[in-house]
């Protein structure tokens, strides 16, 4: 993976295996204390504890027998390779939550990457999900900047209209690519 | 900063879809499913999708629908693009990178005809 964001869709997809109705992706760029941290909550089927150890592990799943794949393990080797740390909560039949964390200005801290379009990939593809995405920005002066997106009122406005409508999809797009570039150029400075 | 960025906008644009859709819904069934497992996403599979949905988007597309799959077991094909129209079988196509999916979505999605250098045998 070359981005923290796709490493972001790959966990989703994890979530949305795990039949999950409520699925939420949390980023928070703390630039004032240095700290990347990306988090996944799902309360999809969860994991009980032997499977929950089992998945850290890269040779745990083979090819045809595959459950969670090694989407997990590579987060956290990138994680951890940028000084940042990771964490698995799960229970069964409750959920599960991953957190992930980076040390902002490690050299070995891959990119955060296209967010927008690993929001619009999982909105579009997975409208039975209930989404929500909230990205924040923290300065070096330790000012605030947020955006969150809680699908409820569009999918409420939309009603079965599908998202692939090419005009739905370049508003949602372009929702998207706004709210998250503002915050973008936060980081930059 | 607000989620979206004007349900007033969001009505009119819902309503505009709305007519368009109507119009072409004599079109058939058409699907588009990426495969988005963590060997999909590793090779590229986002890329995939943003340009199937690009697509779409730039040159008007109504009725086709988009979803996804995990691994099908190919992972050295990957990324994997499938499409099924109407009653046809199933087509699966491999190493489908941005552009392969710009020719999959012009020639077979939009006119009928496979791209058959991508068809994986299965």
């Amino acid at each position: 993976m070359r981005e923290i964001s796709l490493h972001l869709l790959d966990i989703a997809e994890n979530s949305v295996a795990a039949q999950s109705h409520n699925i939420c992706i949390e980023i928070n760029e703390n630039l004032k204390s240095d700290l990347l941290t990306v988090r996944v909550t799902d309360d999809g089927r969860g994991m009980n504890e032997e499977t929950a150890k089992q998945v850290l592990d890269p040779f745990y799943t083979t090819r045809t027998t595959r459950k969670v794949g090694l989407g997990i393990p590579l987060l956290k080797l990138a994680a951890e390779m940028a000084e940042g740390g990771f964490s698995l909560v799960t229970e069964s039949g409750k959920g599960t939550k991953i957190e992930a964390s980076f040390r902002h200005s490690h050299i070995d801290r891959m990119p955060l990457g296209d967010i927008a379009v690993t929001f619009l990939t999982l909105l579009v593809s997975y409208p039975l999900i209930h989404w929500v995405f909230d990205y924040q920005v923290i300065d070096h002066n330790g000012e605030s900047y947020e955006y969150n997106f809680d699908d409820t009122e569009l999918k409420a406005e939309l009603g079965d209209m599908p998202m692939t409508e090419p005009d739905i999809l370049k508003f949602v797009r372009g929702m998207f690519e706004e709210g998250t570039e503002a915050l973008a150029l936060q980081t930059v400075n | 900063m607000p989620a979206i960025k004007s349900l007033e906008e969001l009505k009119r644009v819902r309503e505009e879809a709305l007519q368009k859709k109507q119009m072409k819904a004599a079109a058939g069934n058409v699907q588009v499913i990426v495969a988005m497992g963590t060997c999909g996403i590793a090779a590229g599979a986002r890329d995939t999708m943003k340009s199937v949905l690009n697509f779409i988007e730039t040159n008007n597309l109504s009725g086709v629908s988009v979803t996804q799959t995990g691994c099908i077991g190919m992972c050295e094909q990957e990324p994997i693009l499938q499409v099924v129209i109407g009653e046809n079988p199933r087509v699966t196509y491999g190493k489908v990178n941005l552009e392969v999916a710009e020719q999959i979505m012009k020639q077979h999605v939009q006119n009928g005809t496979p791209v058959k250098d991508y068809v994986l045998p299965i």
